[in-house]
């Protein structure tokens, strides 16, 4: 079992590729990889309660870890208390920790 | 330091134009601040980030003067990265490529900053624990 990170820097509502990086996150779980989404910049947006934010529940029902990163939340005014249902807020850090437990870690 | 660690990260943007730069450079504080060992391939318009002659400027539009404005200069913080990294135990090893240098005019480089290649980039990921590419949005 290999451990992902997926670095989601973009947003849905501006990019017509995040679709991509949902699929892959959700095959390479199903495969039986642990799998971490990670939300950055306005990757962040569909994180908002009442979001259309479809892709992030098809991950979160498939056990991904999907988490916000705070600065990118506090940056565009949402809240941690108002996020969609499966999303965490975290630190940047969390980056730097997978990265030195030698996740594969992929930016978007 | 038991637990020390060698992390590369290879950017593509250029200062200013986006917020891939701005993360790229809290990853490698915060990399900085763990004292770990840090290579940074700057390629393309990412060469610009230690750039040395970026200058501070006044803002008409606000009525501010250079002062007032305080603007950030990215050659400042690729500078307090390093020394930030070198008070934790740790290194930055910020290597410029060359031909994207070259073909951009953006020779001068702030001190530490080296020149090189795509081979050292190799050579970097190699001897890292990890590698992070925050490429150009396509």
């Amino acid at each position: 079992m290999a451990n992902y990170l997926f670095i989601e820097s973009r947003d849905p509502y501006g990019s017509n590729d995040t679709q991509f990086c949902c699929d892959l996150a959700k095959q390479l779980a199903q495969q039986g990889d642990a799998v971490t989404v990670f939300l950055v910049q306005n990757g962040v947006f569909p994180a908002r309660a009442g979001a259309r934010a479809d892709e992030l529940s098809a991950l979160a029902k498939a056990g991904i870890e999907i988490l916000a990163d705070e600065f990118s939340l506090r940056e565009r005014g949402i809240p941690t208390d108002r996020l969609t249902a499966g999303v965490k807020p975290a630190p940047l850090d969390v980056v730097i920790d997978r990265l030195a437990d030698g996740c594969k870690a992929i930016w978007h | 330091m038991a637990d020390k660690k060698t992390l590369t990260f290879a950017l593509m943007d250029p200062p200013y134009e986006n917020a891939r730069s701005t993360t790229a450079l809290r990853l490698i504080n915060i990399a900085a601040k763990r004292g770990y060992d840090i290579n940074v391939f700057a390629y393309e318009g990412s060469v610009f980030l230690a750039f040395a002659m970026q200058k501070p400027h006044p803002n008409a539009m606000h009525g501010r003067n250079v002062e007032e404005e305080n603007h950030v200069l990215t050659k400042e913080l690729v500078s307090s990265l390093m020394q930030e990294a070198m008070r934790n135990g740790g290194k930055i090893d910020w290597v410029n490529c060359g031909l994207c240098v070259d073909e951009r005019g953006a020779v001068e480089a702030v001190e530490g900053v080296r020149r090189g290649s795509p081979a050292d980039f190799l050579k970097m990921a190699a001897s890292s624990d990890n590698t992070l590419v925050i490429g150009t949005r396509g």
